[in-house]
């Protein structure tokens, strides 16, 4: 389009549309192809973007988006001064900060450590093996870690075994995070270390015996030539975890909390279900939504920019 | 100076594979117990505490249970229906608008692409996208859970990816010979194209057989249409394993409930974990082609 725009002889609308008209022409299966991906994206992806319009409405369904009056900043005002909004964000933020900080660098630690096997079958049954929980679906893990923690479940064997008490670990605030988190890293680890271990496998071993020779250890070897050989790797997937942030395990969250740990498990996403779908509160629910849109979108682009002023490595 | 580093080294070593060997453990055997807990008596289920190292004696009672519930069943033929159906429609559609987007000739290839990638940033939320497949009238209907995932832009960035790779010479040398673009996608590009068009089926294949959520928000009334990971939800999550027990006597209940569900899971897994073997591979293939493109 811009050069059509721009080139000057071609300024005159009818040409501009001969133009396209004869693109379309010539290459007419190719944009037949194109047109149900296309129709998809327009109504499923740009529909609900047309439709976010109505956090700023008070929505009806029967007179629908656009007869709907406007309200202005109303719904987010509503949000912003209510009781959950502290709450939720702060849950938010703080799961995604501990999935970070705990569940981001196992699965590097683990291609170290599955590096350094020497038997072949060892380590490919060890991978094989922390693949799995990575296969079952979430629903099942879910219903896994509900009955494992419940009063008479295997963890609080374990608990008093070692002179706990015992208790309904699921129902206990304080303990949410720590289930999810730890659950979240036994799930990953295997699959997250495979992109690694790959990485690893590029890493030219005559860095290795040049280091050698300088007299490094092991562990300056793998200080000084291993991790800044998969420091790309680690850069752009920390660039992806943290594009998740504001959408941290909705569904997981979804299937194990209840309302007595609403105070530390309500995220924003499923404060928005709950509003949303199960009170059809639907404008404000979708200002909620909208707020954590665009909350994400910012932290995409700090992370690609800060990646690229230190690492210079960046995913655009 | 040499003979300490080589002993630090073993311990080291023993370290590792203990290690290996723990995480081993603690990956399997979650799954050993509900396996072995399926097999189980319900009494004596409940009588045992802490680690369970085989059946706690030997019972089918929660198999049968499984067996007769009509919900399963449904569930089963629904998830079939989505992941077969689905699959091939994400996979059709992903494919074509791949290789529009592939094609150096197309005008207006780099305008689709911005089109599409602003979607992987910004998106309008679950309440818009609710309401949009409401307002089409696609709520309680099977089409619900195959139209609003049609194409994952991810999967299609790989696909397109794929595409690219293949030499244009061919495409020319075809085209001379008077194919069009069908032809060429058909006859050159997806036949060379195979193992990534694997990776597709089985990326696409596995989310709509783990997909549970929009079942729910999509399907509020219409039981029937639930695919098995709903249902599975109900009886492990919800725990409502009541219209399983009909004919238990109540004093048995609380105990049978147990075993029902991990039947429940064991029925509703094993069949996936056995193919997963085989598709290993290609998994794996399909992670590092996406980490490639980041």
């Amino acid at each position: 389009m811009n050069n059509i725009a721009i080139t000057p002889q071609k300024k005159k609308a009818g040409l501009r549309m001969g133009g396209l008209v004869r693109e379309l022409a010539t290459n007419k299966y190719i944009y037949l192809m194109a047109l149900p991906g296309l129709l998809f994206y327009l109504i499923f992806c740009y529909g609900p973007m047309y439709g976010a319009i109505i956090a700023f409405k008070d929505y009806a369904p029967a007179a629908g988006i656009l007869a709907s009056p406007w309200v202005g900043l109303e719904n987010f005002k509503q949000f912003f001064t209510g009781m959950y909004f502290t709450r939720t964000l702060f849950n938010t933020l703080l799961l995604s900060t501990y999935q970070i900080v705990f569940g981001f660098p196992a699965p590097i630690l683990l291609a170290l450590l599955l590096n350094e096997l020497q038997g072949k079958y060892f380590k490919r049954t060890v991978q094989t093996i922390t693949y799995i929980p990575h296969f079952v679906s979430l629903i099942v893990i879910s219903g896994l870690i509900i009955d494992f923690t419940m009063r008479d479940g295997i963890i609080n064997d374990i608990i008093a075994i070692f002179g706990g008490g015992r208790s309904n670990l699921l129902m206990r605030p304080e303990m949410f995070r720590r289930i999810y988190v730890i659950s979240g890293i036994w799930q990953e680890i295997g699959w997250g270390s495979i992109v690694y271990l790959a990485a690893l496998g590029g890493i030219d071993s005559s860095l290795y015996e040049a280091a050698r020779i300088d007299g490094a250890g092991r562990i300056r070897q793998t200080w000084h030539v291993t991790l800044p050989g998969i420091m790309p790797t680690i850069v752009v997937l920390f660039i992806m975890q943290i594009g998740k942030v504001m959408s941290v395990g909705f569904e997981k969250v979804m299937l194990l909390y209840s309302p007595a740990t609403y105070e530390t498990a309500d995220i924003i996403s499923t404060f928005v279900y709950r509003k949303g779908i199960e009170e059809a509160n639907y404008s404000f629910s979708a200002a909620v939504g909208l707020f954590n849109s665009v909350i994400n979108l910012i932290l995409i682009f700090a992370a690609n920019t800060l990646s690229r002023k230190i690492n210079e490595t960046s995913l655009w | 100076m040499k003979k300490d580093e080589s002993i630090s080294r073993s311990i080291f070593r023993v370290c590792n594979v203990c290690m290996m060997i723990a995480l081993m453990i603690v990956c399997l055997y979650p799954f050993l117990y509900i396996i072995f807990a399926s097999f189980s008596d319900a009494a004596e289920l409940l009588k045992t505490t802490g680690l369970l190292l085989k059946p706690a004696g030997l019972s089918l009672e929660g198999y049968k249970a499984v067996l007769n519930n009509k919900d399963v069943y449904t569930g089963y033929a629904n998830t079939i229906f989505y992941v077969g159906v689905g699959t091939t429609l994400n996979v059709i559609v992903t494919a074509l608008l791949a290789y529009a987007l592939s094609r150096k000739t197309v005008k207006y290839a780099k305008h689709m692409m911005v089109f599409i990638v602003i979607t992987m940033f910004f998106s309008g939320g679950m309440i818009p996208t609710y309401l949009v497949v409401k307002n089409l009238g696609l709520l309680d209907n099977r089409w619900a859970l195959i139209f609003p995932t049609l194409v994952s832009t991810y999967n299609l960035i790989v696909m397109k990816t794929a595409f690219m790779g293949i030499p244009d010479s061919l495409e020319e040398s075809a085209k001379l010979d008077g194919a069009n673009d069908i032809i060429v996608l058909f006859r050159i590009v997806l036949p060379l194209s195979t193992s990534t068009i694997a990776v597709m089926v089985l990326f696409y294949g596995v989310s709509h057989w783990n997909s549970w959520f929009n079942a729910m928000m999509y399907l509020p009334t219409r039981r029937g249409l639930y695919p098995l990971q709903l249902i599975l939800r109900e009886i492990l999550i919800n725990a409502s394993t009541d219209n399983m027990m009909m004919d238990s006597s109540s004093g048995a209940r609380a105990s049978l409930e147990d075993v029902i569900k991990y039947a429940t899971v064991v029925v509703a897994t094993v069949p996936i974990l056995c193919v997963y073997p085989f598709l290993q591979k290609y998994f794996v293939k399909g992670v590092m082609v996406g980490a490639v493109k980041g």
